[in-house]
C-alpha cells in the first residue's frame, strides 16, 4: 500500500509541474502583460510594427502567458451597476404604433367617427371613437394590425393585445412580448455599452448582466466613475421626427403626442415635434464624419431597409417642410426636406466642429441605448490605492508564508519541510489555476491566499498528528505512514467539504470582491487537499524508500 | 527539541466546568444581541446606502476643517474619520467620509454632490487627493442585506445537513448551534467596537463559520471513531478522549493560521483590516466553540452507541474496523 503506482506518481508531478508552468508567468507580471496585449495588437490591426514585434517577443510564446486579472480594487479603475428602465421601450412601442394605426382607423371612418389620440400611461395607447356603438369594428380593426408571436408561455400569442373601455380603444403590449422585449432591451444594451466601452480602447472591460434588469460595468483603469458614464452615455437616442412648429416660448402648449424640445445650436429655439418617429436610431446601419458641400463638418449615415423605406416615403410625400434630427431630447438640426431621399442614406449637417461630427459618428454608429438606465452602484478606485494595497497584501502573504514555514520547521522537523515543499507547490498551483481560468484577484481575494496559507497545513498536521499517534502503538513506520495517511483521509475530507460548502455559497451570492474572496478559498481548499494527501505523500514515500528508518519522528 | 503547543500526551477534562462555560456562552450571546440592537452595526455604505470618498493629503487631516468645508452644502450627517495606518508614508495623511444616501430614488449618489464636496475639501487642502469614492444607492443596499442574511443562513443549513448525513442529528445540532455561536459573538463585537461592517465582513462571517465548522468536524470524527472503539466508555470519557487526542492539531493549525492573520493584520494595510479583524476573532471564537459549546452540547444531547450496523459503506465509516 506505501507504493504508488508508476502513472499516478507521473500523473500528480505532471500536475504540479503544469500547475507552476501556468503559475510562472505572474512572476514577470509586466512583461507577460506587454507581450500579451502585444500580440493582441498585431492580431488585431494584422500588422506587426518592429515595437510590437519587439514587446511581444519579451516573452516567449510557447510558454503559458495566462495572467491573473487583478480586480478593479487593486488596479484601480471604475464600477458602476446600471439598472435598465426595460419598460421604457413600451413607450417607444406604443408611439411607433400610433401612425399605423391611426391609419388603420382612418380607413374604418364611416363606421367610427373621428379618432383622437388621448394621454394615458406611458406603455399603453389609448385612443377615443366618435362613435362609441361600433367601437368593436375598431378594435378588431386595431387587433388585425398585430402579429403573432413565438414564446414560451403560449402558442398564439400576438405582440399586442386590443380591449374596448367606453368609448376608447386602449392598446397594450401582450405578457409574453413584454418578456420578449425585455430580454431584446437587455441584450442590445449590453451590446451597446460594451461596444462603446470598446472603443475607448480600455483593457478587459467587464460588461455582464446581472438579473432581470441590470448591467455591471467594471473598467480598469479609468480615472473615475463619471468618465465611465459619459463614455457609455445615459440615453443617445437617435430619432427622425415630424416638425409640427417652431417657438421662442419655451412653455408652450403642445398637442397630445407632441413635444416641444430645444435645439442644440439655437439657443431659445425650440421645436414642437410629433413624439412618434419616422425612423430611429436602432435602423442606422452606418454612421461617418464627412463634410456638406460647403466643407463644414456633418455626419453621414445610412439606414438598413425597413429605415431607408420609411424614410424615404416621408421625405416623399413632405418637401418642402422641415423635419428635426433629435438626440437626446434636443433637437441637432432641423432642416428642411429639399427632395425625395431615396436609398436610405443622408448627412446630417449641424454646427459642428470636426471632433463633434467624429463623436457623434461614433455615438450613431455604436446604436441607440435603448432605454434609460439608472446607476444604483458607482465605484471609482484610484491606481495608487490599488498598488497600496498589492504591495501590503504580498508584503502580508511573504511574511505569513515565512512564519508558517518556520512554525512548521520547528514542528515537524524533517516532516515539516515536507510539509513545507508542500505549501510552496500549493502556492502555485493556486496562482496556476487562477491564471487558467482567468480568474480576477480582489484585495479579499489576497486575504483569501493567506487564510489558505494557515489553513493549508491542515491536512498536513491532522495526518502527521495521526503518524505519531500510529507511531505509539508500535507497529514499525511504515504501517504507521500508512494508517497516518488513511485514518485521517475522513477528517480531511469532512472538513475541507464543509468549508467548500461555504466557499461555493459565498461564491453565488456574493459579488464583485467577495467573490473574488470565494474562488481563492475554494481554489485553495482544492489545490491544499491534492498537496496534502497526494504531493507530501509520495515524498514521504521516497524518502522512507530511501533510507528505510527503523524509528520515526515526526 | 521540538516545538510543542500543548504536551504530547493531554488528559485535561474538558467537561469539568461545563456550566459555568455555558454559561458564559450563554451571556455572551445575550450580551452580543442586546449590543445589536442597543448600538446597532456600524454598517457600511453597502448596507445602508450613501457615498464614501478616501482622501488622502500631505497635509495632517483636520477633520474639523473639512467638516465645516462640507457643512453648507447641507448633506444630512456627514462622518469624517481619520484613517492611520503604520505602512503610510510620514507625508500621507487619510481620511474617510462617509455621507449617507441622498434623496429618494434608487440611484446612487449623484455626481454632483460628490463634486462639490470634493471641490470643498480641496478649498480647505489643495493637496487633497480622492484614491477611491464609492456610492451606493439604497435599492442596491436593501438587497445587499438581504442577500447576506440568505448566505449565512444557507452556508449553515446546508452545513447542518451535511453533518447529518455524515454523523447523527445530535452532532449536527452540536455544530450549528456552536455556529450560530460564533456568528453571534462576531456580530456583537462588531457592534461593541463600532467596526464598519460591511459586504466583506460578511465574507469573513462565512469563513469563520466554515474554519469552526473545520474544527468542529474533526473532532466530531474522532468522537465518532473512538465510539466504536470504545463501544462501553461512558459518553463523557469518549468525548474528552476525542478532544485531548486532537488537541494538538486543533492548537497547531488554530496557530498557524492566526500566524498568517496576524501578518495580515498588521501589513495588510487598513482597507482590510475590519475584515481580517473578524477573522482573527473567529477562529478565537471558533476554536473555543467546537470544544466548548459544541462537544458539550453534544454530551447533553446524548448520541446513539450502535454504530457498527447502520452506516455501513459511508464514506467516513470505511476504516471503522480496522484496530477494533
Amino acid at each position: 500500500m506505501l507504493d504508488f503506482p508508476v502513472w499516478k506518481r507521473v500523473l500528480i508531478w505532471g500536475l504540479c509541474v503544469a500547475g507552476l508552468l501556468f503559475a510562472a508567468p505572474n512572476l514577470f507580471y509586466s512583461r507577460v502583460e506587454t507581450h500579451n496585449d502585444a500580440v493582441q495588437a498585431i492580431e488585431r490591426t494584422g500588422t506587426a510594427t518592429p515595437e510590437l514585434e519587439a514587446e511581444a517577443g519579451g516573452w516567449p510564446s510557447f510558454l503559458p502567458s495566462g495572467l491573473v486579472n487583478l480586480g478593479l480594487d487593486l488596479r484601480g479603475g471604475a464600477h458602476l451597476l446600471a439598472e435598465v428602465h426595460v419598460t421604457d421601450v413600451y413607450a417607444d412601442r406604443m408611439d411607433n404604433l400610433w401612425p399605423e394605426v391611426r391609419n388603420a382607423l382612418r380607413a374604418e371612418r364611416d363606421a367610427i367617427g373621428t379618432i383622437r389620440r388621448q394621454d394615458g400611461a406611458p406603455d399603453e395607447l389609448r385612443i377615443r371613437v366618435s362613435r362609441p356603438e361600433n367601437i368593436q369594428q375598431a378594435v378588431q380593426a386595431v387587433a388585425d394590425l398585430s402579429s403573432p408571436i413565438v414564446s414560451l408561455t403560449g402558442v398564439g400569442a400576438r405582440d399586442f393585445e386590443v380591449t374596448s373601455e367606453g368609448a376608447d380603444i386602449v392598446v397594450r403590449l401582450s405578457e409574453a412580448e413584454m418578456t420578449a422585449s425585455d430580454d431584446r432591451t437587455m441584450r442590445q444594451s449590453l451590446e451597446i455599452i460594451r461596444r462603446r466601452v470598446d472603443e475607448a480602447g480600455t483593457r478587459e472591460p467587464t460588461i455582464q448582466r446581472q438579473g432581470e434588469d441590470r448591467i455591471l460595468i467594471q473598467v480598469p483603469g479609468i480615472g473615475s466613475a463619471q468618465e465611465l458614464k459619459d463614455l457609455i452615455g445615459t440615453t443617445a437616442r437617435l430619432t427622425f421626427n415630424e416638425v409640427t412648429g417652431r417657438t421662442t416660448d419655451e412653455h408652450q402648449p403642445v398637442q397630445p403626442g407632441e413635444a416641444l424640445l430645444a435645439s442644440m445650436n439655437e439657443p431659445g429655439t425650440f421645436y414642437a415635434v410629433d413624439t412618434a418617429p419616422v425612423v430611429s436610431g436602432e435602423d442606422l446601419t452606418d454612421a461617418q464624419p464627412s463634410f456638406d458641400q460647403n466643407g463644414r463638418p456633418a455626419v453621414s449615415f445610412r439606414f438598413n431597409p425597413g429605415g431607408a423605406r420609411r424614410f424615404g416615403d416621408y421625405t416623399a410625400e413632405h418637401i418642402g417642410e422641415p423635419f428635426a434630427i433629435v438626440l437626446d431630447d434636443e433637437v441637432i438640426s432641423a432642416p428642411v426636406i429639399q427632395s425625395h431621399i431615396a436609398g436610405g442614406s443622408g448627412i446630417i449637417t449641424g454646427n459642428f466642429s470636426v471632433e463633434e461630427s467624429t463623436q457623434l459618428a461614433v455615438l450613431l454608429r455604436a446604436g441607440a441605448l435603448p432605454a434609460e438606465m439608472t446607476f444604483l452602484e458607482e465605484r471609482t478606485i484610484g491606481p495608487e490605492l490599488g498598488a497600496d494595497s498589492i504591495r501590503a497584501g504580498a508584503l502580508a502573504c511573504a511574511v505569513a508564508f515565512v512564519a508558517v514555514l518556520a512554525f512548521m520547521l520547528a514542528s515537524y522537523g524533517l516532516f515539516g519541510i515536507f510539509a513545507n515543499i508542500a505549501l510552496i507547490i500549493n502556492i502555485g498551483l493556486i496562482f496556476g489555476l487562477l491564471s487558467l481560468i482567468g480568474a480576477t484577484l480582489t484585495l479579499p481575494g489576497i486575504a483569501g491566499i493567506v487564510l489558505t496559507i494557515g489553513m493549508a497545513v491542515d491536512a498536513n498536521v491532522l495526518i502527521f498528528e495521526r503518524i505519531k499517534e500510529e507511531l505509539k502503538t508500535a507497529r514499525g513506520p511504515a504501517r504507521a505512514i500508512e494508517l497516518g495517511y488513511e485514518k485521517a483521509l475522513s477528517a480531511i475530507a469532512d472538513a475541507n467539504i464543509t468549508t467548500l460548502i461555504t466557499a461555493g455559497i459565498l461564491y453565488f451570492m456574493g459579488s464583485g470582491p467577495v467573490k473574488g474572496f470565494a474562488i481563492t478559498l475554494g481554489i485553495g481548499i482544492i489545490t491544499s487537499v491534492f498537496t496534502a494527501i497526494y504531493v507530501t505523500r509520495l515524498i514521504v514515500l521516497a524518502w522512507f524508500a530511501r533510507k528505510r528508518p527503523k524509528t520515526l519522528e515526526v | 527539541m521540538r516545538l510543542r503547543l500543548v504536551p504530547q500526551e493531554t488528559n485535561w477534562d474538558f467537561f469539568r466546568f461545563t456550566k459555568v462555560f455555558f454559561a458564559f456562552s450563554g451571556a455572551a450571546m445575550i450580551a452580543s444581541v442586546l449590543m445589536f440592537f442597543a448600538m446597532g452595526l456600524n454598517f457600511g455604505i453597502d448596507f445602508r446606502g450613501g457615498t464614501t470618498i478616501r482622501t488622502e493629503s500631505v497635509e495632517p487631516v483636520d477633520v474639523g476643517a473639512y467638516r465645516d468645508a462640507i457643512a453648507p452644502l447641507g448633506l444630512g450627517d456627514v462622518s469624517i474619520t481619520e484613517v492611520f495606518d503604520p505602512s503610510f508614508d510620514a507625508d500621507q495623511h487619510v481620511s474617510q467620509i462617509r455621507i449617507e444616501a441622498q434623496g429618494e430614488g434608487d440611484a446612487s449618489v449623484a455626481q454632483q454632490v460628490i463634486a462639490d464636496v470634493e471641490a470643498a475639501l480641496q478649498g480647505v487642502d489643495p493637496s487633497i487627493t480622492f484614491p477611491s469614492v464609492e456610492s451606493v444607492g439604497p435599492k442596491v443596499s436593501g438587497e445587499l442585506v438581504v442577500e447576506a442574511v440568505i448566505a449565512v443562513t444557507l452556508a449553515i443549513a446546508a452545513v447542518l445537513v451535511y453533518i447529518w448525513l455524515r454523523f447523527e442529528w445530535q452532532f449536527a445540532a452540536g455544530a450549528v448551534l456552536s455556529l450560530v455561536h460564533d456568528v453571534t459573538l462576531t456580530i456583537g463585537i462588531f457592534a461593541l467596537l463600532q467596526i464598519k461592517f460591511d459586504l466583506a465582513i460578511i465574507a469573513a462571517l462565512l469563513t469563520i463559520v466554515g474554519y469552526s465548522l473545520n474544527d468542529t468536524v474533526v473532532v466530531f470524527d474522532r468522537v465518532r471513531e473512538n465510539l466504536k472503539k470504545y463501544k462501553k466508555r461512558p459518553l463523557k470519557e469518549v468525548l474528552n478522549l476525542s478532544i485531548n487526542e486532537t488537541l494538538s492539531r486543533t492548537t497547531m493549525t488554530s496557530f498557524t493560521t492566526l500566524i498568517a492573520l496576524f501578518a495580515l493584520f498588521a501589513l495588510g494595510g487598513d482597507v482590510i483590516r475590519g475584515f481580517v479583524f473578524a477573522m482573527i476573532w473567529g477562529i478565537f471564537v471558533g476554536t473555543y466553540s467546537s470544544i466548548y459549546v459544541a462537544s458539550a452540547i453534544l454530551l447533553k444531547l446524548g448520541v446513539k452507541r450502535d454504530w457498527s450496523k447502520k452506516n455501513d459503506g459511508k464514506g467516513g465509516t470505511q476504516f471503522a474496523n480496522i484496530d477494533a
